[in-house]
């Protein structure tokens, strides 16, 4: 095949969502033999783009060529009928069949279903790239860097030589994300054109040749990697010069205010969520929470908070004058009772934190509906609230009385933490607290918590990136599977050792 | 061709979509009167509206219907609004009903005429309450699913009903209950303004007003919303939701259960089997058309028993079963909900739709 064609190439591509424009006038060109590396914050259209490429979405304008050919693409399959396949960010996987099971479902070859065969071939692919698949093993028995893994060798059976990888790394441990590159370049050797969406700048520049970078929708244009740098990528990315430092200062006078002693959560269905969990949180600190998802992070805080049944073990609040309080057992309202200033930004913003059908007052009336003794709601002093919210934190809304699902991910997560700060907490606790958030709002979230630590908080602070764990946190809790892997200083900490922390128990080899 | 999500739209347009829908469903439903009668279908359409507003008496009995109606869907609404499924309004009135008519036949003139009546009403709401709280506990407590425990409730209530009429039936043999204290009216709605009817039709008035006030403004009411658009959000702020659940419960089923005694001492004077006649499941449809309003729902009523009173007079008038002027409600409530998906989508054919769009798309911009 031509080297010089590239193998995939959108001109002038269009897609509408009402009135939400979500690409327009974009360009791309995707040469086999080559990483392209597709840079946009959230909501800039990346995962659309993509979509419109395997089949998902129908563009509203546009051209796609494959090898020069104009193409029609309606429908996934035909997507794969043209050799293109695309890893989403969420498997889609059946957790009761093995990978071999998963990898041939759907596919309607000729004869009777061999899985020997299909064992074989997988083995094959495995062999050629580098992966370590066992084509009979549940999927419900492994990790989520080997679930991912099924889903690129799925991909690979079905012939595709043109792959899409939505954030792949966002679930991965850094050593996973090294494992992942690996193959990547190995597919990359054998001729394949691979796209990978991301934002995260280093690994851009570890692994991509070309770079194309979306904002708002808009194609701002293609570079190549290796003539390009950090700054440079992000300023396109933005749309103007942005700091990339996070401020850490020291803490001031930090005593113990939450100290937790041997905690045990069990799920409703009796897995072993927390194992003996102990460690304390100082006032005027930030305690980062690093691991690998779904390790007892969610867990950890809802215990915290009330919302959580626990086993055994005790969580203590203590108050300025060394007087303890014991939260387990408590519900949220039960632990505002005892006059523990409480606060917590959960991870599910608009599911937990949040009614997204309301609109901001009647979202800021959440911690605040009950006072009172009328039977009747007062909405002044929530809609003062929201104003001031609003023009403190520089939330772009069309008005309060907007429903806030109808704001982006950034101006969401702003109003809740903008209502948890309202109430001058003691203790902070947040989630993920700039997932899916785009630079800008990300720096504004890092200024607010910095803040509440200036003013004595004590916040927990639970997160995925560790190079901003590194940079924002005083000391690092690594959970491995419900238990404490080790706490660590954040200013002498180093990622490869968080990193082998999170998948092993205390980090040795 | 493929179909996408509109954006945002005006009233204007979005009210031609739904009238447009009603026409063309009164066109089909003429060409149906015809293929299958062979009637006039203008003649038929006026005998529809001659059998809900002909004479006073039928503005009255129309007002009566819209009235009832009304009262059960603002009895479903805050369950609804919970995004609790309460399918138990049919039960919940007749147990309402069954009360009321107990108290009538056993306790009616002995008690002096306003301790009976409160007796009676606090009977009806009571039972119509229990009945909805049953299953709205079972809910709270191990999350069983309400759709069918209230849908089975239903049933109960209705066997209930049917052993009851056996046992008051008057003359003995005949299976009906008859008009219950004939003679002494005791128990009876007292009638205001020489207008039989005005009374039902004032309290829908102060429950519709009271309904809207309360799912506004109060406390209960905005917990109500919380807990129905996310039980986490609500245990995040310390919403008690079991409490949430039976508390809105005990008040749907007794809004349902007043509707009972609306019934037997308001309208009807008897107790039958049939005497819900499926108002508890026609309720929760007033209830979705007017997206859980309880000021629009009074239209959403109106549409409705209007629709009921001119499919019965057809049947009457042209001597037709009575399931041909179903026919015509149906179809014509069938446009009226599929008009809200074209006021939400839009449908494009082929290619130069997306054109066109595109034009379009960039003068918004």
């Amino acid at each position: 095949m031509n080297k010089d064609i590239p193998a995939v190439q959108m001109r002038d591509i269009r897609k509408v969502f009402g009135k939400v424009v979500a690409n327009d006038g974009v360009n791309l060109d995707i040469y086999r033999g080559e990483i392209l590396s597709l840079l946009g914050e959230n909501g800039s259209g990346k995962t659309t783009l993509m979509n419109m490429l395997s089949g998902i979405y129908y563009p509203d304008g546009g051209q796609i060529y494959i090898d020069g050919e104009p193409v029609l693409i309606k429908s996934p399959k035909e997507a794969f009928d043209h050799g293109i396949g695309m890893i989403h960010q969420h498997f889609k996987l059946v957790d009761v069949f093995t990978a071999a099971e998963n990898i041939v479902l759907g596919l309607k070859e000729e004869g009777k279903l061999d899985l020997k065969k299909a064992a074989a071939k997988i083995n094959q692919i495995c062999s050629t790239y580098g992966f370590d698949v066992d084509p009979n093993q549940k999927v419900y028995n492994m990790s989520v860097s080997q679930k991912q893994t099924v889903e690129i060798v799925k991909v690979l059976y079905r012939g595709a030589d043109i792959l899409i990888l939505d954030e792949p790394t966002a679930v991965l441990t850094p050593q996973e994300t090294e494992k992942l590159f690996k193959v990547m370049r190995n597919m990359k050797y054998d001729g394949k054109a691979i796209v990978i969406i991301t934002h995260k700048l280093h690994e851009v520049e570890e692994i991509s040749d070309k770079v194309a970078i979306l904002r708002k929708g808009q194609f701002i244009g293609q570079l190549i990697t290796k003539e390009t740098n950090a700054q440079e990528m992000t300023n396109m990315m933005v749309g103007h010069e942005v700091a990339l430092n996070i401020e850490r200062p020291e803490p001031v006078d930090p005593r113990p205010r939450v100290r937790i002693e041997g905690l045990t959560v069990r799920s409703s269905d009796g897995v072993l969520k927390l194992d003996d969990v102990s460690f304390y949180v100082c006032q005027g600190e930030i305690l980062g929470i690093a691991g690998i998802s779904g390790c007892g992070q969610k867990e950890l805080l809802e215990a915290i908070a009330g919302l959580q049944p626990i086993e055994s073990g005790t969580i203590e609040y203590i108050e300025d004058d060394g007087s303890k309080e014991n939260l387990v057992g408590k519900d949220p309202l039960e632990i505002a009772a005892k006059g523990v200033s409480l606060s917590f930004v959960p991870e599910d913003r608009l599911g937990m934190g949040l009614v997204g059908s309301m609109d901001l007052t009647d979202n800021m009336m959440l911690r605040s509906f009950r006072k009172g003794r009328s039977v009747f709601t007062d909405r002044k002093t929530p809609r003062k609230l929201a104003e001031k919210v609003v023009e403190e934190l520089e939330v772009s809304t069309a008005g309060i009385n907007t429903p806030v699902s109808k704001l982006s991910g950034g101006n969401v997560q702003k109003v809740l933490v903008g209502r948890e700060i309202a109430s001058s907490p003691t203790v902070l606790l947040s989630a993920y607290a700039v997932r899916g958030l785009d630079i800008n709002s990300s720096y504004t979230i890092y200024d607010l918590i910095n803040k509440q630590k200036e003013n004595g908080v004590a916040v927990v602070y639970v997160g995925e990136d560790l190079d901003v764990l590194l940079e924002l946190c005083d000391r690092i809790l690594v959970l491995c599977d419900g238990q404490v892997s080790g706490i660590v200083d954040g200013r002498e900490a180093d990622k490869n050792s968080i990193g082998m922390m999170m998948t092993r128990l205390g980090g040795d080899a | 061709m493929h179909i996408s999500k509109r954006g945002d739209i005006s009233r204007k347009q979005a009210w031609a979509i739904r009238i447009g829908a009603i026409l063309i469903a009164l066109i089909i439903c003429g060409i149906v009167t015809t293929l299958t009668t062979g009637l006039d279908p203008l003649g038929v359409y006026g005998t529809m509206f001659n059998g809900a507003f002909g004479s006073e008496r039928k503005i009255w009995v129309l007002f009566k219907e819209l009235s009832l109606l009304l009262v059960v869907s603002l009895g479903l609404t805050p369950a609804f609004k919970m995004k609790f499924w309460n399918l138990g309004g049919e039960g919940q009135i007749m147990i309402g009903a069954l009360t009321t008519a107990a108290i009538m036949i056993y306790l009616g003139n002995t008690l002096p005429g306003p301790i009976l009546m409160l007796l009676m009403l606090i009977g009806a709401v009571g039972a119509g309450a229990i009945w909805a709280m049953i299953p709205a506990f079972f809910k709270a407590r191990w999350n069983t699913n309400e759709t069918l425990f209230t849908l089975m409730m239903n049933y109960v209530a209705i066997q209930l009903t049917a052993y009851f009429i056996i046992i008051w039936e008057v003359p003995k043999g005949s299976g009906k209950v008859g008009i219950i204290n004939q003679s002494s009216m005791s128990g009876w709605l007292p009638v205001i303004a020489h207008k039989q009817y005005l009374l039902v039709i004032v309290m829908a008035v102060i429950v519709t007003a009271a309904m809207h006030v309360y799912l506004k403004y109060s406390k209960h009411g905005y917990e109500i919303s919380v807990v129905g658009e996310s039980q986490n959000t609500a245990r995040y702020v310390g919403i008690k939701v079991d409490k949430v659940i039976i508390r809105t419960l005990i008040l749907s089923g007794g809004i349902c259960g007043l509707v009972g005694w609306m019934m037997v001492s308001g309208t009807d004077h008897t107790i039958t089997t049939t005497l819900s006649g499926g108002m508890g499941f026609l309720g929760v449809m007033v209830a979705w058309l007017a997206q859980f309003n309880p000021v629009a729902m009074v239209l959403s009523s109106l549409l409705l028993a209007f629709l009921s009173r001119g499919a019965s007079e057809i049947s009457a008038i042209y001597q037709l079963n009575h399931s041909f002027g179903d026919i015509i409600t149906g179809i014509i409530i069938f446009f009226i909900i599929g008009s809200e998906f074209f006021i939400n989508y839009k449908i494009n054919i082929g290619k130069k739709d997306a054109e066109e769009d595109r034009k379009e798309g960039s003068d918004n911009v």
